[in-house]
């Protein structure tokens, strides 16, 4: 069976934070393929770069060196990275973001949540497949209720859709059940990996939860911004 | 299910301001109290020209000749009487009429006294005699609701303003007694309502107010109406000429009054003006805490593929709207209230002409709106750049630091 396309790569990508005098290097020359379909889990200790990989891959933050490429385009090579307005025009094609917090606007119910992003950018037919993502998600008795009704799990599943309407080709998930109990956190487990495995969703996740690692397809540790 | 649709920057940034209503709340009313305070001043400019050109037309004669003495007094006596009254002798007539721009004359007598039962704590009554004979001539506007104008120049007889009559509750064969002088004259005309300052005048023919009042061969004033041909400004230096009076033409008793008023209207404006700068700093403040409060938020939306020129119309639509609500408010507040801000500044003015003191059209309500929009889109530039700016990831990171 022929092998995925490539979607994200990166070659020997650094990315080096200044704390006063002393330089941190978060991101140490790591090189990575991640093929359309994957489901990879970066797993590693606290401050071992796993966030601040998965913003490089999701064109969150620039790299400082080496060479990030993104469904075939060019994002930085040898110290030159593209601006934040190309970045964002990258982002809304290719990426669905998750984050430990919810960021649902607590006066908009969950269908409008989940509408935000078209205000700003909308896939041609976008809007068809709003319903049948809802059903997925178990949201479609939800949708007229506000976020503040809604227990963490049902928030995260609303997250999830938001970050789905536009149909994402990569899923971003930074700590998606950090805010979560274990049963809910193993229900957005299940809700991932059904993403991945019936629709195909590439994803990303960064996680300290093993169980929740455990679920995708890859795994990977870091330590000291190294693949070990 | 609701079905999917779109949703307008307008709802998301209606949504965002409803989140701490007490505090967008607080904004519109700073923002309504300026554009109340803006509309009803531009209102009271206009409405208070107006009124005072419309008196001014009503008068029936162009200039007024006055004893010599302060030029505001004069035109207020011009225009509604007062005290403090200075008398020429009725010679003075004889000397106008024979210059040959002056195509007829009318002497008053402006006199006042105290009325004990005149409001609370009693207060002024002012009679004016006039002439009969050349009066109502000058007057072709004026006409009666009852009766007519006096049967005798020396007759015991008023003739009442429209709001006189009402105020007095009194009618055509009704006596009326002047306080002071211990002495009741008949009613013999009761005015219709002309909307000038004649509505609240008591006329009594000049020689009886004179011998009523003990000013024999006294005038406070002549009324002169000139050939439509005449060289105003000839004729007022020739009437200068002439010993102890001075004469108040029309654009002279305008000129003086709208002088008097700028510095109050300096004064005002200055007040709107610091009004509007306080509620432009309240916006500023309101939205620029509001992109604070949302800064990861943003960082979201950012994430999410919204550009920072989306941002900045997020925010610059939260700003319009904030303005826009306070404008709306405003105005109807200006309208409601005009007829009591009205009431207030007649309090406080020592002249007002009649008719309506505060003029408030369609185009001034719109005029506003757009100026207080228009100066909330500027206040608004600040916090929506700062909100435009933010990098996704450090907006995310935010309240982390």
């Amino acid at each position: 069976m022929p092998e995925n396309r490539v979607i994200i790569e990166t070659e020997k990508i650094t990315k080096i934070y200044h704390r006063g005098a002393e330089q941190v290097k978060a991101i140490d020359e790591l090189s990575i393929a991640v093929r359309e379909g994957d489901f990879l889990a970066i797993v590693g200790p606290s401050g071992s770069g796993k966030t601040t990989l998965l913003n490089l891959l999701g064109c969150l933050d620039n790299p400082g060196g080496g060479r990030l490429a993104v469904d075939g385009r060019k994002i930085h090579e040898n110290g030159h990275g593209l601006s934040e307005s190309q970045l964002t025009r990258i982002r809304r094609q290719l990426f669905g973001y998750i984050f430990q917090k919810f960021y649902l606007i607590p006066t908009l119910t969950v269908l409008e949540n989940v509408l935000v992003p078209f205000t700003f950018f909308k896939k041609p037919r976008a809007e068809e497949d709003v319903i049948s993502l809802l059903k997925k998600l178990g949201l479609e008795n939800r949708t007229g209720h506000l976020p503040g009704e809604l227990s963490g799990g049902e928030m995260q599943r609303v997250a999830i859709a938001r970050a789905l309407v536009n149909r994402p080709k990569v899923l971003l998930a930074d700590e998606p059940t950090g805010n979560l109990d274990s049963e809910r956190s193993r229900e957005i487990g299940r809700v991932l990996r059904r993403l991945n495995e019936e629709e195909g969703l590439t994803i990303l996740l960064v996680t300290h939860n093993l169980e929740l690692a455990g679920l995708a397809k890859a795994t990977i540790t870091l330590r000291d911004g190294r693949i070990v | 299910m609701n079905e999917p649709k779109k949703i307008s920057l307008f709802h998301i940034a209606w949504k965002n301001l409803s989140r701490k209503k007490t505090r967008s709340l607080l904004t519109v009313v700073g923002i309504a109290l300026a554009t109340w305070v803006l509309i009803s001043l531009f209102g009271f400019n206009s409405g208070y020209k107006n009124s005072l050109d419309r008196d001014i037309d009503n008068l029936g004669f162009q200039m007024l000749v006055v004893a010599k003495g302060c030029p505001y007094e004069a035109a207020t006596l011009m225009l509604k009487g007062g005290t403090g009254l200075k008398y020429m002798n009725e010679e003075v007539v004889k000397l106008i009429v024979r210059e040959p721009e002056v195509e007829s004359v009318t002497p008053m007598l402006m006199q006042v006294v105290f009325d004990p039962n005149k409001g609370q704590s009693g207060g002024l009554t002012a009679f004016l005699g006039i002439d009969p004979a050349t009066f109502p001539s000058l007057k072709p506007g004026l006409s009666f609701k009852q009766g007519g104008w006096f049967t005798d120049p020396e007759a015991l007889e008023v003739v009442m303003g429209y709001e006189a009559a009402e105020l007095e509750q009194r009618e055509v064969g009704d006596m009326y007694f002047i306080p002071e002088k211990e002495i009741e004259l008949k009613v013999v005309g009761v005015l219709s309502r002309s909307g000038t300052q004649d509505d609240g005048t008591i006329f009594i023919p000049l020689k009886t107010l004179q011998k009523l009042f003990d000013q024999p061969d006294q005038l406070t004033s002549v009324g002169v109406k000139v050939n439509k041909e005449a060289d105003l400004a000839r004729f007022e230096e020739k009437m200068f000429q002439l010993p102890d009076v001075q004469v108040v033409s029309l654009t002279q008793v305008k000129t003086t009054i709208m002088t008097l008023l700028s510095t109050a209207r300096v004064l005002v404006f200055s007040i709107a003006l610091i009004a509007i700068l306080i509620s432009i700093m309240g916006v500023i403040n309101t939205v620029l805490m509001s992109v604070m409060e949302r800064q990861k938020e943003i960082g979201i939306l950012k994430a999410m593929g919204a550009l920072a020129a989306d941002v900045f119309k997020l925010v610059w639509v939260e700003t319009s709207l904030l303005c826009l609500l306070g404008g709306l408010t405003g105005a109807g507040l200006a309208v409601l209230t005009s007829r009591l801000t009205e009431y207030l500044i007649r309090q406080l003015l020592p002249f007002s002409p009649s008719g309506g003191l505060i003029s408030i059209d369609a185009g001034l309500i719109l005029v506003s709106i757009a100026a207080v929009v228009l100066l909330g889109l500027v206040s608004g530039i600040y916090p929506a750049f700062r909100a435009a700016r933010m990098r996704p990831l450090e907006a995310i990171r935010s309240e982390e630091e």
